[in-house]
């Protein structure tokens, strides 16, 4: 056990700390940090997908009234190379995807940077790209391993056998399209690198990530570098690893030499170089006797990655863990295109990976002939089919029960297309959900210091992405060091600050909160109940003993309402509800906001996001907010968020599992089962589009 | 002065500024870039996210589309000039106590929209979704997400901006 702390402010409904400068919009974002005398960077990107720069004319550019510097491959500075090709910009004339950063201008306005940057003339010798997905390549290949450490494939028993002897049998092939994180803040780095050092206001999950990689990247210690973040206007991944534009901009700041450089992406560039996920084509099998208890249960997964750096995205992670089965099959494998680098997207892997097994379990329900929440509570695995470990606790069976009474399941129609409403088929649905319990021990250290006004200053580099960090974490010190909420003044986003992990994973109260905790343990310890003014005691997270014990997860229950006009084939859903169990609850006003706006980013997912590439030259053509289409305020009904009393000892001092990324889990499956049960008709290809019904 | 520049007077959260503007400036950047107000964020810099909203001349519009040398001595109203003498605005309040936000970053944009679409709707104005546009719209939840349609949250807050206007809306609504 870990001991966990005695509740007071935590579980308490608490105003964001941050909320008053957010709401009147004086909370300073990375780009609105006042600088002297800043100077505007505006990118030069490739025109094609796959090739050579041959030549680049600056000297129109360079001619510009206002025009400061022009950076191209042929005269950039240099970068440390061979250790992230992502990242080392600028220093070949090769170009690995269409809008790879290529060249850059600064110049004295936005406005003189964006004309000057039109104004340098591009040469290539092109070669062919390839940039076409399917899951009959010849070329895919098995990577060593996938995102988070995770195994690329795994087998136990006879999966194809078992399969074979089934009494009843689902066999599927399922696709999820390329999504785009596009947080509401563009991608922002202002940077000045003078004779002090480097200073970077970065829109970043993580700031001591960030430094690590620009100090490596540049060759230069990371003492000489400050990284400041107090406010990010979101990330859901996409600011978890450091993208181009940030070497691009400090690159710019070298060559200016003192002044500042500011660089913010537009919602165009979003779309090329600062990460997305992948699509998936997933083929699942599920095989069960005649009661519905799974024999065999495979799902084989097909992604792609770029050809200059791997990112292997853990779809199979849902199907080796969700159910019982004692025959299993996952696998993984990936082709290398001539595309920018995949990366992390809200629940990487969980997400994607949840979708196609939670619609087949429904189609098998109704092959077995069950109800689709019976069959998964049949499934319900004693240990985790993982790891063979037992659960610190697991309450999914617990979510589908409190959900099917809170949302009304029972009396339920069995038979799909049953329900016509003014027009409308009207059906339900529900899935699964879960997400693991990440945690990083050592990654992170907070400081608790006594002030002269007799306050706690409670220092962490954390960021706040939108989660509710900096109250959260205020709450935490609050029980750890047994004072008032009031009496705790957190500090974060600095690299000023002691080094924390990146804000991912749904770890950042984990892995801060626990470093904080013990922090104040080593305070008090130290000095007592009555420290005087300095007194400080810095701590770092420790190991947790029980990660090699127990298998630690999150899980939930997604319910949907779909309707779909039996005449154009519109969607649209009335109603989610989402019932969770992920431990103790911190505080459940910003905790609600958290699966809330997961649950509504994974309709946004079910119904409405797709990036499209076209494939002759390579390119997301709806690369802005009018093309992809993101849920707005009218496609979002009911949301409702609920969650079980879970009490977890096992996991960290707090109880806490982690709750940014279970929303989108499991949701859109819930909607399209929901979309099955309206109509009759099964999709299996996001997104859930009017056309499908038609 | 060049002739691709000209000199501007804003009225911004009540303080009168005077600047040079290239012409191609929009009133967003002008506002950001050189004036340092910082509360309309953009987004997306073509008027498809909302986040750039302000009031001009007391009706919302997405600066980011608004060249600021058309907008010579117009009043501008930004979130953070919504409150007054470092009092909130009842949007303010009922987006902290409805948490209809998490990032923020659309939160000024939402604040400024929704002040807009309530004096709209004070005046009349009908929406898509009006049954009929005769009489002047009961702002129910439905009025309210068509109104806000215009203002993304990628954080997925709609379910509490909802809720925050609705409960400032009930208040303005004279008792029946
Ligand atoms: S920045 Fe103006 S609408 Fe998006
Ligand atoms: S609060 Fe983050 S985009 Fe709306």
């Amino acid at each position: 056990m870990t001991g966990l702390l005695r509740p007071r402010s935590i579980g308490a409904n608490r105003q964001r700390v941050d909320g008053p400068a957010k709401v009147t919009g004086t909370a300073p974002y990375a780009y609105e940090h006042p600088v002297p005398n800043p100077a505007y960077l505006h990118p030069v990107q490739a025109t094609i997908a796959r090739g050579d720069i041959t030549d680049m004319r600056t000297d129109e550019a360079v001619g510009l009234d206002g025009v400061l510097a022009v950076l191209t491959p042929f005269d950039a500075p240099r970068l440390e190379t061979g250790q992230d090709a992502e990242l080392e910009i600028l220093q070949s004339p090769e170009v690995h995807f269409r809008g790879q950063l290529i060249g850059a201008v600064v110049a004295e306005t936005p406005e003189i940077a964006r004309q000057a940057a039109g104004l340098v003339r591009v040469s290539y010798a092109r070669r062919d790209h390839d940039v076409s997905l399917s899951a009959d390549r010849s070329d895919l290949y098995r990577p060593d391993e996938v995102n988070a450490g995770g195994e690329t494939d795994t087998r136990q028993g006879d999966p194809d056998g078992a399969f074979a002897g089934a009494a009843r049998a689902v066999d599927a092939t399922y696709t999820t399209p390329m999504y785009h994180n596009n947080p509401m803040e563009p991608h922002t780095t202002v940077a000045s690198w003078d004779s002090t050092g480097l200073t970077i206001y970065d829109s970043t999950q993580g700031v001591h990530t960030m430094r690590q990689v620009v100090a490596s990247t540049f060759g230069i210690e990371e003492s000489d570098i400050r990284v400041v973040a107090p406010y990010v206007g979101g990330g859901f991944g996409s600011k978890g690893t450091p993208h181009a534009n940030i070497v691009l901009t400090v690159l710019a700041a070298k060559r200016m030499a003192g002044r500042p450089v500011k660089y913010a992406l537009t919602r165009q560039q979003m779309f090329s170089f600062v990460g997305y996920r992948t699509p998936t084509i997933q083929r699942v099998r599920l095989g069960a006797d005649e009661h519905g208890r799974l024999v065999s249960l495979s799902n084989h997964v097909v992604e792609q990655t770029s050809r200059i750096k791997e990112y292997a995205e853990q779809s199979c992670e849902p199907a080796r863990k969700m159910y019982a089965a004692p025959n299993r099959g996952t696998s993984h494998r990936l082709a290398p295109l001539d595309v920018p680098v995949p990366s992390w997207m809200r629940a990487p892997g969980e997400c994607p990976g949840m979708f196609a097994p939670e619609v087949a379990m429904d189609e098998l329900a109704q092959a077995c002939d069950l109800d689709p929440i019976e069959l998964r509570v049949r499934n319900e695995p004693e240990t985790d089919p993982a790891s063979g470990l037992p659960f610190s606790s697991r309450n999914l069976v617990a979510c589908l029960r409190e959900g099917a009474r809170r949302f009304g399941w029972a009396g339920r129609p069995a038979l799909a297309r049953s329900t016509l409403e003014g027009g409308w088929w009207v059906g339900t649905g529900v899935a699964s959900s879960a997400y693991p319990v990440h945690q990083s021990p050592g990654s992170s250290t907070a400081t608790v210091r006594f002030t002269a006004d007799r306050r706690y200053e409670v220092r962490i580099g954390a960021v706040d992405i939108g989660t509710g960090a900096w109250t959260a974490l205020t709450q935490i010190a609050a029980d750890a060091l047994d004072v008032p909420f009031e009496d705790v003044d957190l500090r974060i986003g600095d690299t000023g600050l002691p080094a924390a992990a990146v804000a991912g994973g749904s770890s950042g109260i984990t892995n801060w909160g626990w470093a904080i905790v013990e922090a104040a343990r080593a305070f008090r310890e130290k000095f007592g109940a009555g420290p005087s003014p300095g007194d400080e005691r810095t701590a770092t997270q420790p190991e947790n003993p029980h990660t090699e014990r127990f298998a630690m997860s999150a899980y939930g229950a997604q319910f949907a309402e779909v309707r779909v006009d039996t005449d154009t084939g519109e969607v649209r859903v009335p109603r989610l509800l989402g019932v969770f169990a992920a431990g103790r609850i911190v505080n459940p006003r910003t905790a609600r906001s958290q699966f809330v706006g997961g649950m509504t980013m994974g309709l946004s997912m079910a119904l409405h996001e797709e990036s499209v590439t076209d494939e002759r030259f390579g390119f997301v053509v709806n690369h802005d907010l009018a093309e992809y289409h993101i849920a707005a305020c009218a496609d979002v009904r009911s949301v409702e968020a609920h969650w079980l009393d879970e009490h977890d000892p096992y996991v960290n001092p707090m109880g806490t599992k982690g709750i940014g990324e279970i929303g989108i889990v499991g949701t859109a499956a819930a909607i399209a089962n929901a979309a099955y049960h309206a109509t009759g008709v099964r999709v299996r290809d996001l997104p859930i589009t009017a056309d499908k019904f038609l | 002065m060049a002739d691709t520049e000209s000199e501007i007077t804003l009225l911004v959260d009540g303080v009168r500024r005077s600047l040079a503007v290239d012409n191609r400036v929009t009133l967003l950047d002008a506002l950001r870039d050189r004036l340092g107000v910082t509360s309309p964020k953009k987004g997306c810099d073509h008027g498809q996210c909302g986040a750039c909203t302000v009031l001009l001349d007391g009706r919302r519009v997405t600066t980011c589309l608004t060249f600021a040398v058309a907008c010579d001595g117009a009043e501008v109203t930004t979130s953070a000039g919504l409150a007054t003498d470092g009092r909130l605005h009842p949007l303010h309040q009922a987006f902290l106590d409805h948490d209809g936000f998490q990032c923020g970053y659309c939160t000024p944009g939402q604040i400024c929209s929704a002040a807009g679409l309530l004096d709209e709707a004070g005046a009349g104005w009908p929406s898509a979704v009006t049954a009929d546009v005769r009489t002047a719209p009961a702002l129910d939840e439905e009025e309210i997400r068509e109104r806000m349609s215009g203002n993304l949250c990628r954080c997925g807050a709609y379910v509490n901006i909802v809720a925050a206007i609705s409960e400032v809306a009930a208040k303005a609504e004279p008792a029946p």
